[in-house]
C-alpha cells in the first residue's frame, strides 16, 4: 500500500461541536469524530475513495479512520481529525515543558485501509481496561 | 408555557447572554437565538446522562446513595498521596472556589482545561503582557479584525456575528450584506467549476495556489477581516483576505510582520509559503487601520513554538501599538474556562497547574500541569469534574489516568464517567443551576437556572462541599 507523509491537524468543527452537546454517545458525535478530512488530490494519489477507511499512523500510535473529502481544498500533505477519543490515540503527549500536548502539525503517515474497521469506543475503552486496570 | 429571555449559553467562550427559552412544564422545547452547538445543548442536554451516583464494585459500576458515594470518593481522596482535580471549565466559579478548597485540603493538584488549551498563552501573557480590551469595544470600534489559526465558525459560532464582522456597532458598520453576496459568487463558483470537472473531465478552474494580489475590498475604508490559518476554513471563506500559512510556521510569519511594521526589509521571497510583497500590503492594513485587533486561536498553542508563537503575536501587538491602536485576545474555549483561571488566580495567585502537595500553592507549568504528572506517571487518584479528559487526552495520560482510582463529576455519561469508580451525576450549570462564569474577554456574566433537576443531581458545588466536609472528618479521624 502506498504511504504519503501528511502534516496531521487536529481541532473542532461545528458538527463534532454539535455532537459533543448531543451526548458523548449519541451517534451524532461518532459520526462526527470518526472522520479524517484529506485534499482531494492527495485521496487520489493514495487510491482513497470518499468514505472508505484509512489508517493514520504517528510515533504515539495509530488509527482507522473514515476519509472525506475536505470542502475547502488546496491544502496537499495535511490532514485534519476532529477532537475525540480516535484523534486523542494518535497525539504527540510530549509538552515541552510548557503543560501542552502538541495536538497541531504531527509529522503522520496515511495509507489506505479498505479492510481495517473504525474501533468503537467501547473497544478503545475496553483497551484501557485490558491493558491498564488490576 | 414560558419564554426565558436573557439567558446566557452554556458552551463556548463566547458566552452568549441573549438566548431565549420556550419552556413547557420543566421542559425545554424551542431554542432561539442560539448556534448550533448551544441549540443542540438547550434541546439535548437530558438525553445521555446519569440520573443516579455510582461506585464501582468488582469491576462494574453500580447505582449507590449520594452518601455512599461521598463517602468513596473522600476515602479516595484522603488515601491519595498525590491526587489531580482536573476540568472546572464547564462549571460555575461558585464550584470552582471550592475545588481550590478541597484540593489544598487533601494537598494535591488542581489544573483546569487551559492546560491543553490556552495554557501556552497564558505563560506568554506572563512574559510578555497584554493589551486587551473587551468585546464590547470591538464591536463598535475594531475597523480591522484577525483571525489567526482560529475558526470561530466552528469553535465559536456566534462570534462574527455578536462581537466582529457582522455585528452593528455604534462607528463601525455590519459587512452582512457583503459578506451574503460574496458567498453567493463562491457558490456559483463552485458549481460553475463542478459543472465544468464533469463534462471535461478534468481540473478546470483551480484555484491558484497563493493570490498575488489583495482583493479590492482590503482597500475599501470599511471593516475587514483577515483570517491566518493553515487550511481554508469556513472562517476563511467569510474573511476578506485569507493568508494561508504552512503548518508549524506561525512563528515566521509572526516575526515578518514585526519586522516589516518596523520598515525592515525581508531579504526572501516567501515567509511560511507566503510572499513577501503579499506581507508587506498586510503590514501597510495592519499599519492603517483606526483600531485592529487579532484574535489567536489554539493553532498558535498547539503547534511547534506554542508559548513562543503567542510571545511572537502580542509582541506584534505591541509594536503595532507605536504607529495604531492594536489589542489582542485569546479565544478561549469553553464557557467558563477564563472563569476557571481567574478563580485560581485570586484564591492562590497562579492560574492553573497549581500544587498544593508541600502545603502551599505551586506553579510550575511543565511539572505541575496535568499531562506532565500523568506521562510521568506520578498521580495515585484524581477527580475529574465537568470535562472529559479519557477522551481529549492523548493516550498515554488517558491510560495513567484510568488506572488509578477516579472519581467523575458530569452531568453527562462520556468516555471519563464510563472509566470512573465513583460517578456523581451534577445538575448542568446554567440550565439547571445558577452560577457565574467569566467570558473570554474577562466579563463575568450570571448562569440561570432554567429548569428544576432531577431530584438527584446535585449542584456541583454542593458535591464539592460534601467531599470536602467528609475529607475534613475522615482526617480528623485519621489524626
Amino acid at each position: 500500500m502506498p504511504k504519503l507523509k501528511v502534516s496531521l491537524l487536529t481541532g473542532r468543527t461545528i458538527d463534532q461541536g454539535k455532537g459533543k452537546e448531543m451526548g458523548k454517545l449519541s451517534k451524532e458525535y461518532l459520526e462526527s469524530v470518526i472522520i479524517c478530512q484529506m485534499d482531494p488530490k492527495d485521496m487520489r494519489s493514495l487510491g482513497i475513495k470518499e468514505n472508505t477507511n484509512v489508517q493514520v499512523t504517528t510515533d504515539f500510535g495509530s488509527v482507522v479512520l473514515r476519509a472525506v473529502k475536505s470542502a475547502r481544498t488546496p491544502h496537499p500533505k495535511v490532514v485534519f481529525i476532529p477532537y475525540g477519543p480516535w484523534a486523542s490515540l494518535i497525539m504527540n503527549p510530549k509538552t515541552h515543558g510548557t503543560g501542552m500536548p502538541s495536538l497541531k502539525g504531527i509529522p503522520a503517515e496515511v495509507e489506505s485501509a479498505p479492510n481495517k474497521k473504525v474501533p468503537s469506543l467501547k473497544s478503545l475503552l475496553a483497551q484501557f481496561n485490558k491493558e491498564e486496570r488490576p | 408555557m414560558t419564554v426565558v429571555t436573557g439567558v446566557t449559553c452554556p458552551v463556548c467562550g463566547s458566552f452568549c447572554d441573549d438566548i431565549e427559552l420556550v419552556v413547557k412544564e420543566n421542559v425545554i422545547t424551542d431554542v432561539r437565538n442560539a448556534c448550533a452547538m448551544g441549540a443542540a445543548k438547550f434541546l439535548n442536554y437530558a438525553t445521555h446522562r446519569n440520573l443516579r451516583p455510582l461506585v464501582r464494585k468488582n469491576g462494574e459500576l453500580v447505582e449507590a446513595s449520594i452518601d455512599e458515594a461521598v463517602k468513596r470518593a473522600a476515602e479516595i481522596l484522603v488515601d491519595a498521596t498525590y491526587p489531580i482535580l482536573y476540568g472546572w471549565s464547564n462549571t460555575s466559579c461558585e464550584a470552582i472556589r471550592v475545588g481550590v478548597e478541597l484540593t489544598e485540603e487533601v494537598g494535591g493538584v488542581i489544573d483546569n482545561t487551559s492546560t491543553v488549551c490556552h495554557g501556552p498563552s497564558v505563560l506568554s501573557v506572563q512574559d510578555v503582557g497584554i493589551a486587551s480590551c473587551t468585546l464590547g469595544q470591538l464591536r463598535h470600534r475594531a475597523d480591522l479584525i484577525f483571525y489567526w489559526a482560529s475558526n470561530p465558525w466552528s469553535a465559536h459560532p456566534r462570534h462574527i456575528e455578536r462581537y466582529t464582522m457582522f455585528s452593528e456597532g455604534r462607528f463601525q458598520k455590519s459587512t452582512w450584506r457583503g459578506y451574503l453576496s460574496r458567498l453567493r459568487g463562491l457558490v456559483s463558483k463552485k458549481r460553475l467549476q463542478r459543472a465544468a470537472n464533469l463534462v471535461l473531465r478534468r481540473d478546470v478552474f483551480a484555484a491558484p495556489e497563493v493570490e498575488h494580489r489583495l482583493p479590492y475590498s482590503m482597500f475599501q475604508k470599511k471593516r475587514k477581516m483577515v483570517v491566518v490559518d493553515v487550511r481554508k476554513t469556513r472562517t476563511a471563506e467569510a474573511a476578506d483576505y485569507f493568508l494561508q500559512v504552512e503548518p508549524n510556521k506561525d512563528y515566521e510569519l509572526l516575526q515578518a510582520f514585526r519586522m516589516l511594521i518596523r520598515d525592515e526589509e525581508l531579504d526572501v521571497d516567501k515567509v511560511a509559503g507566503v510572499p513577501v510583497e503579499i506581507l508587506e500590503e498586510v503590514a501597510d492594513i495592519m499599519v492603517g487601520c483606526d483600531l485592529g485587533v487579532l484574535f489567536f486561536g489554539l493553532g498558535l498553542t498547539m503547534s511547534e513554538g506554542k508559548l513562543r508563537n503567542v510571545d511572537a503575536a502580542l509582541n506584534l501587538t505591541r509594536d503595532l501599538n507605536n504607529r495604531t491602536k492594536f489589542l489582542i485576545m485569546p479565544m478561549r474555549g469553553h464557557f467558563n474556562v477564563t472563569g476557571a483561571d481567574v478563580v485560581f488566580t485570586w484564591q492562590t495567585g497562579y492560574p492553573y497547574a497549581i500544587d498544593f502537595s508541600h502545603g502551599y500553592p505551586r506553579y510550575n507549568p511543565g511539572e505541575t500541569s496535568v499531562i506532565d504528572i500523568l506521562c510521568r506517571n506520578e498521580a495515585d487518584a484524581s477527580l475529574i469534574i465537568a470535562s472529559d479528559p479519557v477522551a481529549h487526552f492523548p493516550r498515554k495520560a488517558a491510560q495513567n489516568l484510568v488506572k488509578n482510582p477516579l472519581i467523575a463529576i458530569d452531568p453527562e455519561v462520556t468516555p471519563t464517567t464510563l472509566m470512573a469508580d465513583v460517578v456523581f451525576p451534577s445538575a448542568f450549570v446554567g440550565i439547571e443551576t445558577e452560577g457565574t462564569a467569566y467570558r473570554m474577554d474577562h466579563v463575568p456574566l450570571p448562569l440561570k437556572k432554567i429548569v428544576e433537576p432531577p431530584k438527584t443531581c446535585l449542584p456541583d458545588q454542593e458535591i464539592l462541599q460534601r467531599i470536602l466536609h467528609k475529607v475534613r472528618k475522615l482526617r480528623r479521624n485519621q489524626n
